[in-house]
């Protein structure tokens, strides 16, 4: 009788913890579901408005047109422009962002002491937690007027300052995941370099940046996508101005701004005015989506080079 | 027939990591164009005392030592030594082979190309050279510009001898340079220590007693940082002279 009892007992908290485990795992699929739920919403209204989009303007007008003047009396609907907006300050922030970077991560992975390493890098991080609207004023009050007082012909809202402050922006996100992909390279490999009489120098730069280029491709094309995606900074800093152009003194626009300057504006619901942000914006995430998907790609197939 | 040269020697060297005391009063002296072998239980600091020999051990946070070693009778923890310089007379093989990921031929230049050599035809004549006396020519003259990382690891480990010779170095140390190998390679790389030595100065730790019974001129048994009986390889493992040495060639610890 005695074990009758005991296993009832057991049986009946065998089921309060399967009735548990059932919850929790429901939970956990849920919030799993909602995320790719609302991942597919996006993509779906970004689809179905740019699909209405494109109804009234063709696909090749959209990609052939040299103007973007959607909200002036004389519509053009040229992307071009827009995207040679966001191609040009990406470009600079890179060119600012990658030297200075992949220096840092080579400086705190190859010279300087761990402790030291351990108290500069997560302050290094800090700077991508400053707000961006912090960035953009600081480009258009303090880079800008700096730039003019040698750049004679630089206007006040212009690509160029825009660029170089987005460029320290990712300076961390460069230096921190190439620091990271440095360090992966196998210790050995750093010792077999300086036992063959190599410097410092000629570690880093032959064997050490070579060994982690996938991983420093991988930091820079993620860097890419986060300047293509940057909104407040050249919203606030580069000027409004749609223009197909790569001369970096001049007002640009590019395609997040001008997504800014529609949602900002009065443009009614349901015009085609208001749809252009679609297209922009689909526009926008098929870049986003190629490059984080080429990073992905990279970081696979270069993975397991070592083992 | 005179003496030979001693290449290599230390004198009252002691090493530290920060507080721990890994070699004490270490004198030692090494016959040149001979092999040297280091024995000893893990944690003795027989890899310790190779990687002071060339240096490898500066970039180690709280590593210093104190005393001295000579390289030709010069002492090469002078401040007037370059350290790249030092790596370049005294090549080293380590325990896993770490070819770098680049072709055969760019491995095996690599040492030259740093220098500065820039001359095709030089490198070429270095490389088959290098890879001739490394044993490993004939298996890979036909795939130079394939990448070193499909190569088998016993001929992996001979290219990066191959590496270390190319830059003309006159000692070799080695640390454990078979232990991650099958008894095929192993008995590969032993044949070329044999070799290996008309020409070079050799220096090599294992683990491995019949390995440094088999390779080995000298051997120097390394115990809690001492270094407790340098003698004759044959001698040492016929008549060793410390109890301690006795009980670890006899395998009672270790």
């Amino acid at each position: 009788m005695a074990f009758g009892n005991k296993s009832y007992t057991c049986a009946s908290i065998h089921n309060t913890l399967r009735v548990q485990e059932k919850i929790i795992e429901g939970l956990l699929w849920l919030s799993a579901a909602i995320t790719i739920l609302i991942t597919v919403s996006i993509i779906w209204v970004l689809l179905s408005e740019s699909v209405k989009f494109f109804g009234e303007v063709s696909i090749l007008r959209f990609l052939t047109e040299k103007e973007w003047t959607p909200l002036f009396a004389d519509k053009k609907f040229g992307i071009l422009p827009l995207v040679a907006g966001t191609f040009l300050t990406t470009a600079i922030a890179i060119a600012v962002a990658l030297p200075i970077g992949l220096t840092i991560a080579i400086y705190l992975n190859e010279y300087a002491h761990a402790r030291f390493k351990t108290f500069v890098k997560p302050l290094l991080e800090v700077l991508a937690t400053i707000p961006t609207v912090v960035y953009g004023f600081f480009a258009l009050t303090v880079v800008t007027p700096f730039l003019q007082s040698f750049i004679p012909g630089l206007a006040g809202f212009n690509a160029l300052s825009a660029g170089i402050v987005m460029g320290i922006m990712i300076i961390p996100m460069i230096s921190s995941l190439s620091e990271d992909a440095i360090s992966a390279v196998p210790r050995s490999l750093r010792e077999a370099a300086y036992g063959m009489g190599s410097t410092r120098l000629q570690t880093a730069f032959g064997v050490m940046v070579p060994a982690a280029s996938s991983g420093i491709l991988v930091s820079v094309i993620l860097a890419i996508s986060r300047a293509v995606g940057e909104t407040m900074i050249v919203a606030i800093a580069a000027g409004q101005q749609p223009r197909l152009t790569l001369n970096p003194l001049v007002p640009i626009e590019t395609i997040t701004t001008y997504i800014v300057q529609v949602s900002l504006g009065d443009v009614p619901h349901g015009s085609l005015e208001y749809r252009t942000i679609f297209a922009a914006g689909m526009t926008l995430f098929l870049f986003t989506f190629l490059l984080n998907n080429l990073s992905f790609w990279i970081k696979k197939k270069y993975q397991e080079k070592y083992d | 027939m005179t003496k030979k040269h001693s290449k290599l020697e230390a004198i009252n060297l002691d090493a530290y990591y920060g507080d721990f005391h890994a070699l004490k009063g270490i004198n030692i002296a090494m016959e040149e164009k001979a092999v040297t072998a280091f024995i000893g239980p893990s944690g003795c600091g027989k890899s310790t005392f190779l990687r002071t020999l060339n240096r490898m051990n500066d970039y180690i946070d709280g590593f210093r030592i104190e005393g001295q070693v000579l390289l030709d009778g010069r002492d090469i923890y002078a401040a007037d030594v370059r350290v790249d310089e030092l790596r370049k007379e005294v090549g080293m093989v380590f325990q896993k082979p770490n070819p770098f990921p680049k072709s055969i031929f760019e491995n095996v230049v690599y040492g030259l190309k740093i220098q500065g050599i820039k001359d095709k035809n030089v490198l070429q004549e270095a490389c088959e050279k290098s890879l001739q006396h490394a044993a490993l020519w004939n298996e890979v003259k036909d795939k130079l510009d394939k990448s070193a990382l499909a190569l088998s690891g016993g001929q992996q480990q001979r290219l990066c001898i191959a590496r270390a010779l190319a830059i003309q170095p006159s000692v070799i140390l080695m640390d454990e340079p078979a232990s991650a190998l099958d008894p095929i390679s192993t008995a590969k790389i032993e044949d070329l220590i044999h070799e290996l030595k008309k020409d070079y100065t050799i220096v090599i730790v294992t683990h491995n007693m019949q390995q440094a019974g088999r390779v080995s001129d000298h051997t120097a048994f390394f115990y809690m940082g001492e270094l407790v009986e340098y003698s004759k390889t044959k001698t040492m493992f016929t008549s060793p002279k410390d109890t301690r040495t006795q009980n670890y060639i006899t395998g009672r610890f270790g």
